[in-house]
């Protein structure tokens, strides 16, 4: 090696130690303490609405969810007025792979200030590792403006955690107006309604009543699952529901078979499936997102999916009661439950309780939020009761809040997403897919589902 | 947002610029070392780093690996072999481990014997380059992409509708009426899914092949053409054993990277419809189903598979120092 002159070593020493300065001044993080002034600043004009979360000037609070552009754009510019006038900065972070950073983050003590869950089972698993924080009294407040099943979803183990916030409906029934109206046909409002007209669709021998589609990459199967959820709900009801979710009602017991039979008529049936895709396993290879494009093509006649399906469908496409599509509430199978709804939602939890942390999860549990956020885009609804019904512009938001906040609906939330992850985003998932893909029984399906739960 | 960016960018000129700071100042201090202390400050200096991340990166991970592998899902009851129990007595890993096992036999063999008569071929060809860059061509696409190109191959509609799957059309051209679904006809979607890996890395074997052909010397081809070996005997008793440690070394490439097989998978069945293979597998059990005592002796399993292959190539290479 060559070795340097005197002079040149001296040289790479002083670059070193100079290297090393700027090291070191570059490790202070930034964001911090500014907001510790004495006097809470009035604010006036368009800003007095914001009065109660003043004060905390020059913060920044991290969030992070799994919400991506264009709808995390929306959300942002949800809070722009608040950011605005308050001077708390909301640092958004979004990720498609939310679900498997969130605790690589949270138990690597790298956790953001919020974060948006869409699973409660995931919020229990947060709050196992003791890093949650509980909500401030605002918070709790707030919470009377929702459905006490709402906050049910946001507790572990009977202790309020993690506010709701946007909440989507899954018992819609995709169809198209135009055909329906062609053919004479009505919508149907019963479970033997519904029945008969999708016996009536495939004797007609034109298109098969129903297509479906439980492909979604890694998650593929949790389509079927809401089938099945859908089902158990409108058949037996909350109660079996709930125990259903914790396993005191087992995938093996007689009323979750029945349920499971129910869709094996129902989406297993060869007369009625899959139109414009192929025969009943073809929905094991068809993805979610394609299920529906038959009904515009007239080769096959409805879908069940929810109602965020509804930016599935291509450009030009006009959803409305009078449209090229649109979508009808699922019937109970069994008429005297009282409207079941099956639905999901997002749930507010935060890994911090400094004050403009607080300021910013007590804003977001407001029904003003919530309308500031329904007037940016269309395609989200919130179970809030506060939200005046009138503000929503988009005709599936406006069926989906009619149901989401209808006080005598019975409301469960989506069960695979509450049931422990190894069944809920595992086992149900493989076993459902086997079911559809392989025409596996039913009775394997639930005994497999049952074996894999975590003792 | 901009002043955010800088001080992104800032953070990260600084810590570059650090870390180089350090390194010089440590060469300075070993180049003024003077007699039996400098070769073994160089030695230190020299290996130490690449010790050190070895450690970090690979052997703690692989100890905490083992570890987590005792205990159950969430790590906080001691399990023993209960987890590689489990493996070995569930039926779906039953299917992943013999999928894997198919993976690590079929996709290298045929990888490399493509390659071979590729190489063979194509060398003999007038514009090789040209032909080789086409073959070469997929090596360059991910495995994720790879995986989207043959999706739209292999997928399935209805024989009475239009169809969007070109494998099924040309079934429909060549008169066979009901092709079946091709990703869900198990086992026949295994060996689907391995025409992929083909596809991506024949182009690597061809042309490490075809190098390796070229430097056979032309003296030893020629004694053999005068001692009257032509063709298959030629090929079978010269250029074979003459590139007998360059096959080695491709075979042993393509079957460690099929054993580390997942994007594919991921990408074209999640995993379902039989075809999970063993690090797909490991990373729903850590990811999806938060799972760490069953991921962890997934990877353990999938970790001792690797070694005897690992141990093998480096085996080959002493032997063949050994022999320079």
């Amino acid at each position: 090696m060559h070795r340097p002159t005197l002079s040149g070593r001296r040289a790479v020493a002083v670059g070193a130690a100079a290297a090393l300065t700027l090291l070191a001044g570059c490790s202070n993080s930034s964001g911090g303490n500014g907001g510790t002034a004495s006097a809470t600043p009035t604010l006036t004009g368009d800003c007095a609405p914001f009065q109660a979360y003043a004060g905390h000037s020059g913060t920044t609070v991290t969030m992070f969810a799994s919400i991506l552009s264009p709808e995390s754009d929306a959300l942002e510019r949800s809070w722009a007025k608040f950011s605005s006038c308050t001077g708390i900065k909301i640092s958004y972070v979004g990720s498609n792979d939310f679900e498997s950073q969130l605790p690589v983050r949270v138990t690597g003590g790298n956790a953001p200030d919020l974060a948006i869950i869409p699973q409660p089972g995931l919020l229990a698993q947060m709050v196992k590792t003791g890093k949650v924080v509980k909500p401030p009294a605002q918070t709790v407040a707030n919470e009377s403006k929702w459905a006490p099943i709402w906050k049910s979803y946001g507790s572990v183990d009977g202790t309020f955690y993690a506010a709701p916030m946007s909440a989507n409906m899954k018992s819609l029934v995709w169809y198209s107006p135009k055909a329906f109206a062609a053919a004479g046909y009505q919508v149907p409002t019963t479970w033997a309604d519904l029945m008969a007209l999708s016996d009536k669709i495939a004797k007609s021998g034109k298109n098969k009543p129903w297509c479906g589609g439980i492909g979604s990459g890694t998650a593929t199967g949790w389509p079927a699952t809401d089938w099945v959820e859908e089902v158990v709900l409108g058949k037996y009801g909350g109660d079996v529901y709930d125990q259903w979710i914790s396993h005191q009602v087992k995938f093996s017991d007689p009323q979750i078979i029945d349920s499971m039979n129910v869709v094996q008529n129902w989406m297993h049936n060869p007369a009625w499936v899959n139109g414009g895709f192929g025969d009943v396993s073809s929905i094991a290879s068809t993805t979610f997102q394609d299920a529906g494009t038959p009904i515009l093509t007239g080769k096959c006649s409805m879908l069940q999916q929810a109602s965020f399906y509804e930016a599935q469908w291509p450009k030009g496409t006009t959803v409305g009661p009078n449209g090229d599509i649109w979508a009808f509430k699922l019937p109970a199978v069994n008429p005297s439950i009282p409207t079941p709804v099956e639905g999901g939602g997002e749930f507010v939890a935060a890994f911090s309780s400094r004050p403009e942390v607080q300021a910013v999860q007590n804003y977001l549990s407001t029904s003003e939020w919530a309308t500031s956020r329904i007037k940016q885009a269309p395609g989200w609804v919130s179970a809030n009761q506060g939200v005046d019904p009138s503000i929503y512009t988009d005709p599936i938001d406006q069926l989906s809040a009619k149901y989401l906040t209808d006080p005598s609906a019975t409301f469960r939330f989506d069960a695979s997403d509450l049931m422990v992850a190894a069944i809920g985003s595992g086992q149900e998932w493989k076993s459902f897919t086997a079911w559809f893909a392989q025409n596996q029984s039913v009775q394997k399906t639930a005994a497999d589902i049952d074996a894999a739960w975590p003792q | 947002m901009w002043a955010d960016t800088s001080v992104k960018f800032g953070n990260m000129f600084g810590a570059v610029a650090g870390f180089l700071g350090v390194l010089l100042l440590l060469f300075y201090l070993a180049g003024a070392a003077r007699g039996r202390l400098s070769r073994r400050l160089a030695i230190l200096l020299l290996l130490g780093p690449a010790i050190l991340l070895l450690l970090v990166g690979i052997v703690i991970p692989a100890i905490r690996t083992i570890y987590l592998s005792l205990f159950n899902e969430d790590s906080t009851k001691f399990l023993g072999a209960g987890n590689y129990t489990w493996a070995f007595g569930n039926s779906d890993i039953h299917q992943v481990l013999l999928n894997t096992l198919l993976w690590i036999v079929v996709a290298p063999l045929l990888t490399t014997g493509l390659g071979l008569v590729l190489a063979l071929l194509v060398d003999r060809l007038r514009g090789q380059a040209i032909y080789k860059s086409l073959i070469f061509m997929p090596m360059a696409i991910s495995f994720v992409g790879a995986s989207i190109i043959w999706k739209f191959v292999y997928a399935y509609r209805d024989p009475s509708q239009p169809q969007i799957g070109l494998l099924s059309q040309i079934c429909l051209w060549l008169g066979w009426h009901h092709p079946p679904n091709w990703i869900l006809s198990h086992p026949l979607n295994n060996f689907l899914l391995m025409i992929i890996m083909i596809w991506v890395q024949t182009g690597f074997a061809m042309v490490v092949l075809s190098a390796a052909i070229k430097a056979i010397p032309e003296d030893i081809t020629e004694a053999a053409v005068l001692d009257g070996a032509q063709g298959w005997r030629l090929f079978r008793n010269v250029t074979i054993p003459m590139i007998r440690s360059t096959i080695i070394v491709v075979l042993t490439t393509v079957m460690i990277t099929t054993l580390k097989l997942f994007d594919i998978i991921r990408t074209m069945t999640g995993g379902n419809f039989g075809t999970q293979v063993l690090a797909n597998e490991m990373y729903n059990q850590a990811f999806t189903e938060f799972n760490n005592g069953r991921a962890g002796a997934l990877a353990v399993l999938l970790f001792l598979a690797v070694v005897p292959l690992v141990a093998y190539n480096v085996a080959m290479l002493r032997k063949e120092r050994g022999i320079r």
